[in-house]
């Protein structure tokens, strides 16, 4: 990845040199037609293309911001309904992700995320413990942070 | 067109206020720590959001000044508040605050339990 990051800096740079312009609209024109080269080239690396994975980022908080707007409105309605009718409670949730840095962001999204809370990541790094504030059934709110955040996250870090 | 964006500002800012008012309402309304730690924590984050945004596009129009400091209030705020969160629901479990009474379950108890009583096998065989 950094190396093909790498190749198309270079790429800008030769593209400025060639055009004797030293603009930064230059650099940006040279950065877009290196990013072209690569993909057209892009049977030679072993790697996947590095953007996929700045798309399946932005993809990512897209999900976060989604989530963050809808369960914001559900936790705000719970608040103020005349009698508090909720059930909190601590459940498990198994995580199929491995390493250390995509188990931080899972637990840093679903504890961004109004509604749920991770209280404790298990030693293992296998499941979380997550608070949720409002638990009707357990299998809905694991199925639903698995099938944003977890696949969004394995969609970024996958090679 | 300055107008407009006038609006849609003063839209966000009210937003922006009326969550932090709910998150308030919350702390004060729900049974125990860790409900409250989600009112306080999480219904903020969206009013400081929504807060910040606002006053990015009034600087942005008014003054022309594409000030990308907000967009770092912006990250802090969200790198802060899941770990502080974090840290003071744990907190508050390891050093046994009891959950509110109309829980449902608590996974982590159990887990804790079996763990222990397997650590405590584990020992007794050491010895």
């Amino acid at each position: 990845m950094a190396f093909q990051i790498m190749i198309n800096l270079v790429m800008a740079l030769l593209w400025m040199v060639i055009n004797n312009a030293w603009s930064f609209a230059s650099f940006i024109s040279g950065f877009f037609l290196g990013l072209l080269v690569l993909y057209f080239v892009r049977g030679f690396f072993r790697e996947r293309l590095y953007f996929h994975r700045i798309y399946a980022s932005l993809v990512l908080v897209l999900i976060f911001f989604k989530e963050l707007v809808l369960s914001s409105f559900s936790v705000a309605r719970q608040i103020l309904s005349p009698r508090l009718n909720i059930r909190p409670g601590i459940f498990e949730m198994e995580t199929t992700l491995e390493s250390e840095w995509e188990v931080t962001l899972l637990s840093l999204l679903i504890t961004l995320t109004p509604g749920t809370l991770v209280v404790e990541v298990a030693p293992d790094n296998r499941s979380l413990f997550i608070h949720a504030m409002d638990l009707q059934s357990v299998e809905a709110t694991e199925e639903e942070i698995r099938d944003s955040f977890e696949k969004a996250i394995r969609e970024v870090s996958r090679q | 067109m300055i107008a407009i964006v006038d609006w849609v500002v003063a839209l966000l800012v009210l937003v922006g206020a009326a969550f932090s008012v709910i998150s308030a309402i919350g702390l004060a309304r729900l049974p125990d720590i860790f409900t409250r730690s989600h009112a306080a924590t999480k219904a903020a984050t969206l009013g400081v959001l929504c807060v910040v945004l606002g006053a990015f596009m009034f600087f942005m129009v008014h003054t022309q000044e594409f000030s990308l400091r907000f967009t770092l209030t912006l990250v802090f705020v969200f790198v802060t508040a899941p770990v502080g969160g974090h840290l003071i629901a744990r907190a508050a479990y390891n050093s046994g605050v009891p959950l509110a009474e109309r829980s449902s379950q608590d996974a982590l108890k159990k887990s804790r339990s079996e763990s222990r009583s397997y650590s405590e096998k584990n020992t007794n065989s050491d010895k």
